[in-house]
C-alpha cells in the first residue's frame, strides 16, 4: 500500500471516529447512514458482484432485529411473558445485562441469517433474473405477515426492548460505533474478497452463469456462500438497530419492504453496482437526498423518493462510478492505449 | 392450534359454509383475474413487470369514490369514468417512464414500476388521506334487494357483489373481443408474437405499446371501480393485488386466458379458505405464499428437464 492510500485511509478512519463528537446532534443520522451503508454494500454482493437482484434482503434486516431481541430477552427473562406484558410491566436490564444481550444478540443474528439465506438459497437460487427478485420480495412480504401474527413475538405490536440504563448520550455514541466497527469490517472484507479468486468467481456467475457452470464453477455452492455472508452482515445491523430503535414492530420498521428494502438497491444503483466503492457514495448521496426532501417537502418526501427511484433506473443506471468509469478510466487503473500503440505491438 | 381444527371441524359439519366461501372466493378472483390479465397483457407484448399494477386498480377506487363523494355520481357510473381516466394517467406513465425501459433487462422495468408504485401510493395518500374508504351501491331503486339469502340465512348474497362480478365478466368480454377481432387488437398480439416482424409488416409498435399500456391501466381502473363497491379500498392496498396478480400470472403462464381466470378464481377461493381457517389476519401471508409456492413448483418442474452433468 502506497503512502497516499495509508494517508487517505487514515484520515477517513480519523473522520469516522470524530464525527459523533464533532457533530453531536446529528449521531442518530450518522448511525443512520451507517446503516444504508451497511445494507448497500451488502446488497451489492449479490446484486452487484453476483448479478443476483434481490428485492428481499430486507427479510434478514427484520429477522436480525427479532433474533437480537429475543435472545437480548431471553437470556434474563421468559420471552413469551415478556412479549405478553406488551411493554408493560417491570422488565429492566441492568447494564452488564445490556452488553451481554446486545453482543450475542447481534452476533446470533449473523449467525442465525446467515444459516437461513444458505437454506433458503438452496430453493430460490433455482430461480433466474426477475423470478428471483419477485421470489425474495414474496419471501420479504410473507415473513412480515407471519410475523405480525405470530404473538410468541408480540404480533402486530412488536417488541419494545429495555434501554441502557446509563446515559441517553451515551447510547447514542455506543450504536454509532457498533455500526461503524461493523461496517469498517465489512469494508475491509469486501476489499480483500473481491481480489480473490471467490471474486472472480462470483463475477463469472454474474457474467454468464452457464458458461461458469461449464467451466467447472460450482456456481450453487458459490451463491449460497455469498448469500450467507451478505446475509451474516445484514443480520448483524439489523440486531444493532432492534436495539437503537429500541420499539420495533414488524411491517414498518422491521420488514419495511417498500423502505429500507428498495432503498438499498436504490442506494448502490445511484453510486454504480459492481464496484467497492459505488454503494459507499450512493448511500451517502441518498440519505443526504432523503434528508434534505424530508426537511422541505414533508409528506412528498415520499413522492420524491419514488421519483428518485424512477430517474435513477431509468436514466441513471450506472451510477456515479459507472459514469467515472466511462469518463476517466484512468482512475480506475485502466490503461487506455492510443491507436497507435495497439498497431505497434507485434503479433504473437 | 386448537382454533385451526375447530375450524376445520366447522367447515365439515356445516358443508353449506363451503358453498359460502367458494361464492366469496370467486367473487373476490373475478377481479383479481382482471388486474392480471392486465399484467400478462403488458408482460406478453413489451416484456415489462408493472409492479404498480395493484396502484393502478386503488386509483381506479379512488377515482369513483372521489367522483361519487364529491359530485354525488352514481358508483355504477363511476367504472366507466374510472375507466377512461385510468387509461389516460396509463398513457402518461407510458410516454414519461415505460416507453424508456422496455428495450431493457427485466430488473430494470421492474424496480422502474417499484419506484411508481411508492410514488402513485404516496400521491394518494397525500390527496385522499391514509382511511379505508369504500362505497355503498343502493340497488332498491332498480327493483332488487340489497342482500339476498340463501340456505335459512347461513349464505347471504350482496346485490353489489353480483353486480360486481357481472361487470367484471362484462369487461372482460369486452376486452378478449376487441382482442380477437378489432384491427389493433390484432396489431397488438402481432407484436407479442414478434415485434420486429410487427414493425417489418408496418405495424407501428410505438403506437401498440403505448395503446397497450393504457388498456392495462384501464382495465385496473375499472376493476378498481368495482372493488370500491364490494370492498374498501386505502393507498396502500395496492402492493397486495400487485402480489396476487404475479401470483396468477405466473401460475398460469403467458398468454392463457382460460388460464389466467381459472387461477384467479382459484386464487380467490383459496385464499378465502385460508382466511377462514387460520384467522384473517393471514389473508395476505396466504396470497404471497402461494406466490411463492408457485414459483418453486415451477422451478421444479423446470429443474427435471434441465440438462446438466451432476
Amino acid at each position: 500500500m502506497s503512502m497516499q492510500k495509508t494517508g487517505f485511509y487514515g484520515v477517513l478512519l480519523a473522520i469516522i471516529v470524530a464525527a459523533p463528537f464533532l457533530f453531536p446532534d446529528f449521531s442518530t443520522q450518522l448511525a443512520t447512514l451507517w446503516l444504508f451503508i451497511i445494507v448497500a454494500m451488502t446488497w451489492d454482493m449479490t446484486g452487484g458482484q453476483m448479478g443476483y437482484n434481490s428485492l428481499g434482503n430486507i427479510f434478514f434486516y427484520g429477522t436480525g432485529m427479532y433474533v437480537a431481541a429475543v435472545i437480548a430477552i431471553a437470556l434474563v427473562y421468559d420471552v413469551g411473558e415478556y412479549t405478553g406484558a406488551a411493554g408493560g410491566g417491570r422488565y429492566d436490564f441492568t447494564n452488564q445485562q445490556y452488553i451481554t444481550g446486545f453482543l450475542l444478540g447481534t452476533l446470533g443474528a449473523g449467525v442465525f441469517c446467515a444459516v437461513s439465506a444458505f437454506i433458503l438459497g438452496y430453493v430460490l437460487f433455482g430461480l433466474r433474473g426477475p423470478y428471483f427478485a419477485i421470489g425474495t420480495l414474496g419471501m420479504a412480504i410473507a415473513a412480515g405477515e407471519l410475523v405480525s401474527n405470530w404473538d410468541w413475538v408480540g404480533g402486530g405490536q412488536g417488541i419494545t426492548l429495555p434501554v441502557y440504563a446509563g446515559d441517553f448520550d451515551q447510547t447514542k455514541l455506543f450504536i454509532y460505533f457498533a455500526f461503524a466497527i461493523v461496517g469498517v469490517i465489512l469494508f475491509i472484507f469486501l476489499k480483500w474478497l473481491y481480489s480473490t479468486r471467490f471474486g472472480a468467481a462470483i463475477n463469472a456467475v454474474r457474467d454468464d452463469e452457464e458458461k461458469a457452470e461449464a467451466m467447472g464453477l460450482q456456481t450453487l455452492k458459490y451463491k449460497l456462500v455469498t448469500w450467507s455472508l451478505s446475509a451474516f452482515f445484514i443480520g448483524m445491523v439489523g440486531g444493532i438497530s432492534a436495539f437503537q430503535l429500541i420499539s420495533f414492530e414488524p411491517l414498518e420498521s422491521a420488514y419495511q419492504t417498500i423502505n429500507l428494502g428498495i432503498f438499498m438497491v436504490v442506494c448502490v444503483l445511484l453510486g454504480g453496482k459492481g464496484t467497492l466503492w459505488g454503494p459507499i457514495v450512493g448511500a451517502i448521496m441518498f440519505q443526504i437526498f432523503k434528508e434534505v426532501t424530508w426537511n422541505y417537502f414533508l409528506g412528498w418526501q415520499w413522492v420524491a423518493l419514488g421519483a428518485l427511484i424512477v430517474v435513477t433506473v431509468v436514466y441513471f443506471q450506472d451510477g456515479l462510478m459507472g459514469w467515472l468509469m466511462h469518463k476517466k478510466p484512468e482512475w480506475f487503473g485502466v490503461r487506455v492505449e492510443s491507436k497507435d500503440d495497439t498497431v505497434a505491438e507485434p503479433a504473437e | 392450534m386448537d382454533q385451526i381444527l375447530g375450524n376445520i371441524d366447522l367447515l365439515i359439519q356445516f358443508p353449506v359454509v363451503n358453498l359460502k366461501i367458494i361464492i366469496d372466493g370467486i367473487m373476490i378472483g373475478a377481479l383479481f383475474a382482471l388486474a392480471a390479465y392486465g399484467l400478462a397483457l403488458v408482460w406478453g407484448v413489451m416484456n415489462v413487470k408493472n409492479l404498480a399494477q395493484g396502484d393502478f386498480v386503488i386509483g381506479g377506487g379512488y377515482v369513483s369514490w372521489w367522483l361519487a363523494t364529491t359530485y354525488g355520481l352514481h358508483p355504477l357510473l363511476g367504472v366507466p369514468v374510472a375507466f377512461v381516466v385510468m387509461w389516460g394517467i396509463g398513457w402518461l406513465t407510458y410516454k414519461l417512464v415505460i416507453s424508456r425501459v422496455i428495450e431493457r433487462d427485466l430488473f430494470t422495468s421492474l424496480l422502474a414500476t417499484f419506484g411508481l408504485a411508492i410514488m402513485y401510493a404516496q400521491i394518494m395518500n397525500l390527496l385522499f388521506g391514509s382511511d379505508t374508504q369504500s362505497l355503498v351501491l343502493d340497488v332498491s331503486a332498480l327493483g332488487l334487494q340489497n342482500n339476498y339469502y340463501f340456505a335459512d340465512g347461513l349464505i347471504d348474497l350482496p346485490a353489489a357483489k353480483v353486480i360486481g362480478v357481472i361487470l367484471a365478466a362484462i369487461l372482460a368480454t369486452g376486452v378478449i373481443l376487441f382482442m380477437k377481432r378489432s384491427r389493433m387488437g390484432q396489431a397488438i398480439r402481432a407484436t407479442a408474437q414478434d415485434a420486429r416482424a410487427a414493425r417489418v409488416l408496418g405495424i407501428d409498435t410505438e403506437k401498440v405499446y403505448a395503446f397497450t399500456f393504457s388498456l392495462n391501466s384501464a382495465i385496473c381502473g375499472a376493476a378498481g371501480a368495482i372493488i370500491v363497491m364490494v370492498w374498501v379500498i386505502q393507498p396502500f392496498y395496492g402492493i397486495t393485488y400487485s402480489v396476487r396478480a404475479f401470483v396468477i400470472v405466473t401460475a398460469a403462464g403467458l398468454g392463457n386466458l382460460p388460464g389466467v381466470i381459472a387461477a384467479g378464481l382459484g386464487i380467490g377461493a383459496a385464499e378465502q379458505y385460508g382466511s377462514h381457517i387460520f384467522g384473517i389476519g393471514y389473508q395476505q401471508a396466504i396470497a404471497v405464499m402461494l406466490l411463492l409456492a408457485v414459483l418453486v413448483y415451477r422451478l421444479l418442474q423446470q429443474r427435471r428437464n434441465r440438462q446438466v452433468l451432476q
